[in-house]
């Protein structure tokens, strides 16, 4: 790729130990996000797509730890970053949104007061212009009036609102990278729209990258240049996004697609994938979604296939797609099957 | 115009108070629907007067030994009667009432400001240092207030700045467990982890973020602390360990008249009754303070 790389993650590896057992949240994760661009990380709960963010930031709350590998931002590995450069970073370079807009706020602060936090801790802008600052930012977000709205409590404000107090908060700094943690699965369907349309925006307008953490598809196809689908805390399939909508390749990436409804093609009964993502303690040593996997030989439960690039420059884990598959020849897991 | 009726009339233009006062009059609307707390504070308010301002208007002075006058009866002259050596018992009360208030206030915020550190360092970071404050805490626990009040000061020796020192001792288990509790609801909370994500320090965490949150229980805490630290100055004032004669606080005060109980009852009847509305002004104020700061309980 001819693009600048902004975030550059190899090989990341999140534990949590506990006395007896370890539970490895991430697995070996390793992406590249263009400069600009918006990745999707996809996954169900539990495949290491929220550790992986908080990786990232070393959020990470204790037992959890980051064991190996490297995420280099701009050049700089963050994993061995000191405490106080992190937090330079943090919210200044890199900013996170979460899930529940509701909570994200702090009740006893006016939405201007906590912008101006962190414009004081980054920018050192003192009352008067961080308050400038601030309005200008809530108008950035299509807050409607936001000389008085910047003197409100958050429980003033409607869920939506939240959010876009919240994005404006993360973005006050301009980050040169965007982590959203599920930012919309709160909203009711209509302010979803509004909030990746916004997302979207700023982010043409700011030149920023995306990191956006998400369980729903339709998310996926309306923000993403990327994709990356993890299972089982390791990226199973890595695309762009055209292309993994219209050709699909690992077994689980076609699960997902099948259990969302189309308008395009009428389906009689949606087709769930069976059973649960397996407790990341007691991982199968073979491939993650062997259990569940409708493919599933011998070879997929006793080895672990690798993340391998594709004649067509996606990258799949899965044996299907290598010489050694030695299941089923006719199956190849395409667009046609999605739909059967 | 007033807040409420700017947000009823949502359609003009609003004129919207600054976030403080809005906070001190949503405050005071609560306090006030609740009348003891009112009343509570109210008294309070004029026990502070009258231990500020009272001590400049009493013409006479609180050790003045008139043995003319003994064991009088209220009058004219002695509104509250006289003791065993002729002293005004109003003028004494009136002093020893700035006293033992001032104990129980300082030693409040002192233990009250060492327990909060403690209580919020030792939520804040978890781990083996909370279980080893927490396990000291508890050994602080175990003993009952007035005797580790006493155990220190004989140790210290009988002082008004020991028995201040004994009292905000035996305040910090108390502070630190409420805080540590409160502490450790707060700091999971999304928008703590939000605060991380945008840079904070924990320093910056823990004071701003943090300690706001969990101030009403505090506060609450507090105004209760205050009362059961009157009791106890004035308890081991009254067992001769505490504020040493002459000086009139009411522990000493009330000990004084205990011999006198039969013949001269007003001597340790006025002290007594000066104590318990310390106490129980404090006590109705800190209930009122509990429903009106706590979000779950008004409407």
């Amino acid at each position: 790729m001819s693009e600048e790389i902004i975030l550059d993650i190899k090989d990341l590896k999140t534990s949590f130990e506990l006395d007896d057992f370890e539970v490895k949240a991430v697995d070996g994760v390793s992406f590249k996000l263009p400069k600009g661009k918006t990745i999707g990380i996809v996954g169900e709960s539990g495949s290491g797509k929220s550790i992986t963010a908080l990786s990232i930031l070393r959020l990470l709350e204790k037992p959890g730890r980051i064991k190996g590998g490297e995420i280099n931002f701009k050049g700089e590995d963050l994993t061995k970053m000191s405490d106080k450069r992190i937090r330079d970073i943090r919210g200044n370079e890199i900013s996170m949104i979460f899930q529940e807009p509701m909570t994200s706020l702090n009740p006893v602060y006016t939405v201007g007061q906590q912008i101006r936090e962190t414009l004081k801790v980054h920018q050192g802008l003192g009352k008067e212009s961080g308050t400038k600052k601030g309005v200008e930012l809530l108008k950035l977000v299509g807050i409607p009036s936001p000389e008085q709205r910047i003197n409100q409590y958050p429980h003033e404000l409607s869920g939506g609102m939240r959010q876009r107090v919240m994005i404006a908060m993360a973005l006050a700094c301009n980050p040169d990278l965007l982590i959203a943690d599920e930012p919309t699965t709160a909203l009711d369907v209509t302010i979803q729209a509004q909030i990746l349309e916004l997302i979207n925006d700023l982010q043409k307008d700011l030149g920023m990258s995306v990191l956006m953490i998400t369980h729903d598809m339709g998310v996926v196809a309306e923000t993403c240049d990327y994709v990356a689908v993890m299972y089982g805390g390791k990226v199973v399939e890595y695309q762009d996004v055209k292309s993994l909508f219209k050709n699909p390749k690992h077994p689980y990436t076609v699960g997902l697609l099948n259990s969302i409804p189309r308008h395009d093609i009428d389906v009689e009964e949606l087709e769930p994938i069976k059973g649960n993502v397996p407790n990341a303690s007691e991982m199968p040593k073979g491939c993650r979604f062997a259990p569940r996997c409708p493919f599933a030989t011998d070879l997929c439960v006793e080895e672990l296939p690798t993340l391998d690039e594709q004649s067509d420059g996606g990258e799949v884990r899965c044996w299907i797609y290598t010489d050694r598959w030695n299941g089923d020849p006719e199956v190849k897991v395409n667009a046609k099957e999605r739909t059967t | 115009m007033s807040a409420e009726q700017a947000n009823s009339t949502a359609l003009k233009p609003k004129k919207v108070d600054g976030p403080l006062k809005r906070s001190i009059k949503d405050f005071y609307k609560k306090l006030a629907k609740n009348k003891s707390a009112l009343v509570g504070g109210y008294l309070i308010i004029f026990l502070f007067i009258v231990a500020i301002v009272g001590p400049f208007l009493t013409t006479q002075d609180p050790d003045f030994i008139d043995y003319g006058v003994k064991f009088e009866g209220p009058s004219a002259e002695h509104w509250l009667g006289t003791d065993h050596h002729g002293r005004d018992m109003f003028t004494r009360i009136i002093h020893g009432l700035g006293i033992t208030m001032s104990i129980g206030i300082i030693a409040t915020i002192i233990g009250g400001i060492a327990g909060v550190i403690t209580g919020l360092i030792s939520g804040y970071y978890g781990g083996k240092l909370d279980a080893v404050i927490m396990r000291l805490i508890d050994i602080l626990l175990a003993f009952p207030g007035i005797l580790l009040a006493l155990a220190l000061i004989s140790i210290l020796g009988a002082s008004l700045q020991n028995v201040m020192i004994a009292i905000s001792i035996f305040a910090i288990p108390t502070f630190a467990r409420i805080v540590r509790g409160s502490t450790l609801s707060v700091k999971n909370l999304e928008y703590i982890d939000a605060m991380k994500a945008l840079g904070a320090s924990d320093f910056r965490i823990i004071c701003k973020h943090i300690l706001p949150n969990i101030l009403s229980p505090i506060i609450v805490q507090a105004s209760l602390f205050i009362a059961s630290a009157v009791l106890s100055a004035s308890g081991l004032s009254f067992l001769g360990l505490g504020v040493q004669p002459p000086s009139p606080e009411l522990g000493a005060l009330l000990s004084d008249g205990r011999d006198f109980m039969w013949d001269a009852g007003h001597i340790a009847l006025y002290p007594g009754l000066a104590i318990m509305l310390i106490v129980l002004a404090f006590n109705i104020f800190g209930d009122g303070l509990r429903d009106a700061l706590d979000p779950k309980i008004n409407k």
